[in-house]
């Protein structure tokens, strides 16, 4: 019975989805019912967190196949902490739509679509099968396509072509890569794919297809080389749908980078791991000039996903307790940053009547909550003291130095400052400046922006100031992740 | 036979990359399909192909087919197809709104 815990994350959004496709013309009902399943949803990740934390972790085996010949859903620590954060992203999410979106983008079945990604992200967290995981990858994938064609413009069309071929490509690689894994070990429950490569000491295939996967999930998380199609189908859609899409996707293709070498390919380190670590620097180096090659304001932000997700993979590549602990830290906040500044960006964008940096100036003036929201947001990106940025990138620095890889490190600090640098433009040009009198704010509009950006502003300084609280949960799934035999045995029940 | 499928799965990859690489909108998405077929072809080969044996698990039965394949090889057809059938619909839209249906002309500016 509690073993069913570990489906409700994604069964609770699965049946609001098509809920509320059902009275999806009655805007005033599918919000709030959309609010409030929402947050219930959010409720119930929490208190499965909270009972993993204090029993352990919650396996489901489905159909009661048992482990290694059916579906396993595997609530652990990490992929709780991960819905969790997806939730509260949502939550921010859902009150901020019915302030952007127009009318008729709502009706045409946006909650639908937010809720199949929202199960979709939730499923790929938990699943402990990887052929499975490839399912719920394609769950989020449709959702975000219907999504980020919402709207139907003529910049949308062209730009989600690109964005379903490239996904499409790399799903099929996915299935592909699954099939020669499946040829080797003979199985595709992720516990036991680990157990078998352990026995067989990781023989050369069995490496070629940890790579194979790594450019699978390398193309899904945006890294170098493979993030050329992130930035502009990310600004296509409404700034809402954006903040989903910079906050989500990525982030799950990163998760299955940290799960699959954390437990199922880590017997050929000097090959793998010691290429990642150059592999994230190069993605930080890239993504951090990105950001800063533009003027468009939304452009910028969405480039500010790719150095993010560099940070990450460096803490995979070290290998080491810090590493994958500061790992998790940063990933949980950037899920939270990335929503908070796509949010900021689209509030912005939307008061000013214009993404071109060139075009605003003395934003402060008329809006100055906001302008002091976007401060926060861009120090917590940079990770400057107290905030939660600064705390995931000390461990992951700490984590390097461990593994004594001062230079990866130092290009890790100095793309920090490039980052803060291209944030601050944002600020400085947009916000600083001349009061500009012919601009006639609209304040009601910008309060209404307020209150979902301050609500995932208060958690990146919460995961900040309260670090001591959190620190040694995170830490906990560090050491975790260093000791793939927990997993592989609360699986297989040996 | 498993040699024979391979090498079909191989050539289907290639013909699916050649037409992936093209201009023309409709050449890109028979592309993705042809790429799809060989990954199934891939999944049903890896299994083992065997014929007449009965895909169960059982203490008396030595020789077995292995069912899994077959299963993967089902979700993976359905996800794809429905995947290609949007493709379409988005591919058809994508060229009406925009007048062209050359990618080299669906680049985008700067500043949209």
């Amino acid at each position: 019975m509690i073993s069913n815990l570990a489906a409700l994350p994604i069964i609770i959004p699965l049946i609001a989805g098509v809920l509320a496709a059902l009275f999806h013309k009655k805007l005033k009902v599918v919000r709030v019912f959309a609010q409030v399943l929402t947050v219930i949803n959010t409720g119930v990740v929490a208190y499965i967190l909270f009972y993993v934390h204090q029993n352990g972790t919650v396996i489901l085996e489905s159909g009661d196949w048992a482990a290694p010949f059916g579906i396993v859903l595997v609530a652990d620590m990490l992929s709780l902490s991960l819905a969790l954060t997806t939730n509260i992203v949502a939550i921010a999410c859902v009150f901020y739509a019915p302030k952007s979106l127009s009318q008729k983008q709502e009706e045409f079945y946006f909650y639908t679509f937010y809720f199949l990604l929202i199960a979709g992200v939730s499923g790929a967290f938990i699943t402990g099968d990887l052929f499975n995981l490839f399912v719920f990858f394609e769950v989020l994938l449709m959702a975000s396509y219907g999504l980020i064609v919402l709207g139907g413009e003529k910049v949308q069309l062209r730009e989600s072509l690109k964005y379903v071929l490239i996904n499409l490509f790399s799903s099929m690689l996915f299935v592909t890569t699954i099939a020669f894994l499946y040829s080797v070990v003979g199985t595709v429950n992720m516990a036991q794919i680990a157990e078998r490569v352990g026995e067989v000491e990781q023989t050369g295939v069995l490496t070629t297809i940890g790579i194979l996967l790594f450019f699978v999930f390398g193309t899904k998380a945006a890294l170098f080389p493979l993030y050329y199609w992130l930035p502009k189908p990310y600004i296509a859609p409404n700034p809402v749908i954006s903040a989903l899409f910079g906050a989500l996707l990525t982030k799950v293709g990163i998760y299955s980078l940290l799960r699959v070498f954390s437990l199922i390919f880590i017997h050929e380190r000097n090959l793998t791991h010691e290429f990642f670590i150059w592999i994230a620097a190069l993605t930080l180096v890239f993504g951090a000039i990105g950001a800063l090659s533009t003027n468009n304001i939304k452009l910028v932000v969405a480039y500010n996903i790719i150095p993010a997700v560099g940070f990450m993979l460096l803490g995979i590549g070290v290998y080491n307790s810090t590493g994958f602990a500061g790992s998790v830290y940063y990933l949980i906040n950037d899920m939270i940053i990335k929503a908070a500044l796509f949010l900021l960006v689209g509030a912005i964008a939307y008061l000013a009547g214009t993404s071109d940096l060139r075009k605003m100036r003395g934003l402060i003036h008329h809006y100055p909550l906001l302008g002091w929201m976007f401060f926060i947001a861009a120090f917590v990106l940079a990770g400057i003291p107290p905030f939660s940025g600064f705390i995931g990138k000390l461990l992951l620095l700490q984590g390097a130095m461990e593994a004594d890889q001062i230079v990866v490190a130092i290009i890790a600090l100095a793309s920090s400052l490039l980052i803060l640098l291209s944030v601050m433009r944002i600020f400085i040009r947009g916000f600083w400046g001349e009061k500009d009198e012919s601009f006639t704010p609209n304040k009601k509009a910008a309060r209404g922006f307020v209150f979902p950006i301050a609500f995932l502003l208060f958690f990146s300084v919460l995961l900040g100031v309260g670090a001591e609280w959190f620190y040694p949960t995170i830490e906990g799934i560090g050491d975790y992740l260093m000791n793939p035999q927990n997993y592989i045995e609360s699986i297989l029940k040996e | 036979m498993e040699i024979i499928m391979s090498i079909l799965a191989g050539v289907l990859f290639t013909t699916g990359v050649y037409n992936l690489l093209q201009k023309q909108m409709l050449r890109i998405i028979i592309g993705t399909a042809l790429i799809s077929h060989g990954a199934h072809l891939f999944i049903l080969t890896m299994g083992e192909l065997k014929a007449g044996a009965p895909p169960i698990l059982e203490d008396a039965i030595e020789n077995y087919a292995d069912p899994l394949p077959q299963a993967l090889i089902l979700t993976s057809i359905v996800i794809s197809f429905g995947v290609t059938s949007l493709l379409l619909v988005l591919a058809y839209r994508a060229s009406k709104e925009n007048g062209t249906d050359n990618m080299e002309k669906l680049r985008g500016s700067e500043n949209d």
